[in-house]
């Protein structure tokens, strides 16, 4: 009977000092926790993009809840709206629109469209296989369909289709990850609210991206004389909108040979998606 | 000299299908299209235009950049136009297109240079147009110009470890005293007391020859190479010649030594002793459908179909070509791309020498890491690589890594390793730039 009372004793004992050591710490040793800064947190949605110009979510909570601070309540693109309302109530201010962004990829070459140079055998990756020759496709400036993009979305809303990224515009939301990663800098962060856009970047002459690639933009100016607003021009050799003046009425895309220009029908309104 | 250890290789099948051949001169092609960048460091401007009249050895182009080599017409004829092409290296570039007339005249200015100086003989150098002809183009005369006396070993590569291409070899048994006489010039005006000759065991006629060439000068020693790859990288065979160990951010300069291919010393050689630039490169031809492999001089600028068509065409659609060896060099996925300065050869592949073996899952046998000649660790440079962790790839050293392929060559799991570590040094330049 006597033999396991001790041991059972000395455990119970080793416990009871432990708790207090560990109690006392948590009382001297704590840090403060800005309590705001853990509520406005709690609202952003933690996918850590930068799109907000800090360094992740926890950075921006905090420099929203210290003292004093002048940095706006609009910042996160992922969170739009809601984040941005929640945050200004929690900071007792007006809340603040967000410009909603999207991500948008300035090429059409599907593998139907346009044909592969070479037969790439190296690693699966865009950055890699620009390395050789710029890429695998007979175009150098077009979309190289490894997916460098779709592995680094937090939202899963970028996919390569038919050897051609693709953006899905609801889930979208903008934080410009992929925009960063795409070693061909075809992928453009832009306002949602723009639903006109050129998908061609390539700089060959017009002659010779029709020969490389069925979708391609050749430069033919149709539509800068179709466009009312000054606001579509052919620079390096495809048609550039400029997104200040456009006005989306799609008289470009109507005219464009190519149909390289695209014209996306109005945004639903956008679900707020949480990460972790 | 203390060579406590030997460094790693592997051992690659040699297939030195074309060694014991001659040279054979190449007729000047139709049109050579001379690229304007071709060597390390800045691009050279063309100086001619379309509708001029060039000669062989004539400048065409030139750069006021330190480390540059100037460019010199390879035919005779008349300059059609100056474009902007796609050269081997993948990049868009100002080409000179030349019309040959097939007459081979040299120009007015093809005269020996006069050398009294040091100042004079770096002089040469740049003029001659040479560059690293190894395969790294480095000029001439950027690697020449130190201050004499500070460097006290001259290494002379002629390991030509890569398989398949024995252009230096036939260098070095046709042009044995040339080769001499150009060494002997290095040493004499850059005050160099010694100098090594490193061949690789493979060659035993090329290692007679030197011998007999240099019976009686001690100054001058011929160093037989273990047969293993790559013992002709700059690193290893500085380290097998000398027991110096160059780290990552010296040159060789800071370990006292210069190294140089053979066929660099030849070519300047040549200009020193006739006049004539740089303005055609022996390659190899090689490779299973090829019909006539062989060693081919080629004039600068012609195209890679005109050098295979030389060689009798390919017997089949080739599946893969390579320029340079097949342990470095870089497959190009056309052939209508220009010959340039540093190439060593042209090796066209079916399908049964260029297949894509599937990738599969690293064992960890440790293979690569018993290779690596750097002794390095593939394996976890490769994993390091996957994260993106470019603190773990600066500590693993992956910036000693040069590019030799040994690991991948060894690799049960066919892992492409030597291209993940290209972009895994490209990464840490990066990330140390920002």
């Amino acid at each position: 009977m006597q033999a396991f009372i001790y041991p059972v004793i000395i455990a119970i004992a080793i416990a009871f000092i432990a708790s207090l050591l560990l109690a006392l710490a948590a009382k001297f040793m704590s840090v403060p926790v800005n309590e705001t800064q853990v509520k406005i947190r709690e609202q952003l949605p933690g996918a850590n993009c930068g799109a907000c110009g800090f360094a992740g979510c926890d950075d921006y909570a905090a420099a929203l809840a210290a003292e004093g601070s002048t940095v706006k309540t609009n910042l996160c693109v992922p969170g739009a709206d809601a984040a941005a309302a929640a945050i200004a109530a929690i900071l007792g201010q007006d809340a603040l629109d967000v410009i909603e962004q999207v991500a948008n990829v300035r090429c059409s070459g599907l593998c139907d469209s346009t044909k592969p140079e070479m037969d790439y055998q190296g690693i699966k990756t865009c950055a890699a296989a620009k390395s050789m020759f710029g890429g695998p496709g007979s175009c150098k400036f077009g979309c190289i369909g490894f997916g460098d993009c779709q592995k680094v979305c937090p939202y899963g809303a970028i996919e390569v289709c038919n050897g051609l990224a693709k953006v899905n515009r609801e889930v979208c939301v903008g934080c410009g990850l992929c925009a960063a990663t795409c070693p061909q800098k075809i992928i453009d962060i832009i306002p949602d609210v723009k639903r006109v856009f050129v998908a061609c970047s390539s700089a060959d002459k017009g002659a010779v991206t029709n020969k490389l690639c069925s979708a391609g933009c050749i430069g033919c100016k149709l539509c800068e004389k179709a466009c009312k607003f000054d606001a579509i021009h052919v620079e390096d050799n495809h048609a550039k909108i400029d997104p200040e003046k456009c006005k989306n009425c799609g008289l470009c895309a109507k005219a464009c040979p190519k149909k390289v220009i695209h014209v996306y029908p109005k945004p639903n309104v956008k679900p707020f998606v949480k990460v972790g | 000299m203390g060579l406590t250890k030997r460094l790693n290789g592997v051992h690659v099948d040699h297939s030195k299908n074309t060694a014991g051949m001659a040279i054979k001169r190449m007729e000047d092609p139709e049109k050579v299209y001379i690229p304007m960048s071709q060597n390390i460091g800045a691009p050279c401007k063309p100086l001619v235009k379309a509708g001029d009249a060039v000669k062989v050895g004539q400048l065409i182009g030139d750069s006021e950049g330190r480390i540059s080599a100037p460019i010199h017409s390879s035919v005779s004829g008349t300059v059609e136009a100056v474009i902007q092409g796609m050269t081997q290296y993948g990049k868009t570039d100002t080409s000179i297109v030349i019309k040959s007339d097939g007459k081979r005249e040299l120009a007015d200015t093809v005269v020996p240079p006069e050398i009294n100086s040091f100042e004079d003989f770096i002089n040469a150098a740049r003029d001659s147009g040479v560059v690293g002809l190894g395969g790294a183009s480095f000029p001439m005369a950027a690697k020449l110009n130190i201050k004499p006396g500070s460097v006290d070993y001259l290494i002379i590569n002629g390991a030509e470890c890569e398989p398949y291409i024995t252009v230096d070899h036939a260098v070095m048994v046709t042009y044995t005293r040339d080769i001499v006489d150009g060494i002997r010039n290095i040493m004499k005006w850059l005050q160099i007391p010694n100098a090594v000759i490193g061949i690789e065991g493979n060659k035993p006629d090329a290692i007679a020859a030197f011998r007999e060439v240099l019976a009686g000068d001690s100054a001058i020693k011929v160093h037989e190479l273990r047969q293993i790859y790559p013992q002709g990288a700059e690193r290893v065979i500085i380290y097998e010649t000398t027991g110096r160990v160059v780290s990552y951010g010296m040159l060789p300069l800071n370990a006292g030594c210069i190294v140089s291919n053979v066929s660099s010393v030849l070519k300047l050689q040549h200009y020193i002793k006739t006049g004539v630039p740089l303005v055609s490169k022996a390659v190899t031809v090689d490779g299973n459908i090829v019909v006539n492999p062989q060693n081919v001089e080629v004039p600068i600028g012609t195209m890679i179909s005109d050098v295979i068509e030389y060689c009798g065409g390919l017997k089949e659609e080739p599946k893969k070509i390579v320029l340079g060896g097949p342990m470095m060099g870089r497959a190009i996925p056309r052939d209508d791309l220009a010959v340039m300065k540093a190439n060593s050869a042209i090796l066209c592949f079916n399908g049964d020498f260029a297949q894509q073996r599937k990738e599969t899952a690293c064992i960890n046998c440790g293979r690569c890491v018993a290779t690596c000649p750097m002794s390095l660790m593939p394996a976890k440079i490769s994993r390091a690589f996957k994260d993106k962790d470019v603190e773990a790839l600066m500590e693993l050293d992956v910036l000693y890594c040069m590019d030799c392929g040994s690991c991948a060559y060894v690799c049960p799991a066919r892992k492409p390793l030597n291209f993940e570590f290209r972009q895994a040094k490209a990464m840490v330049m990066e990330a140390s730039k920002k």
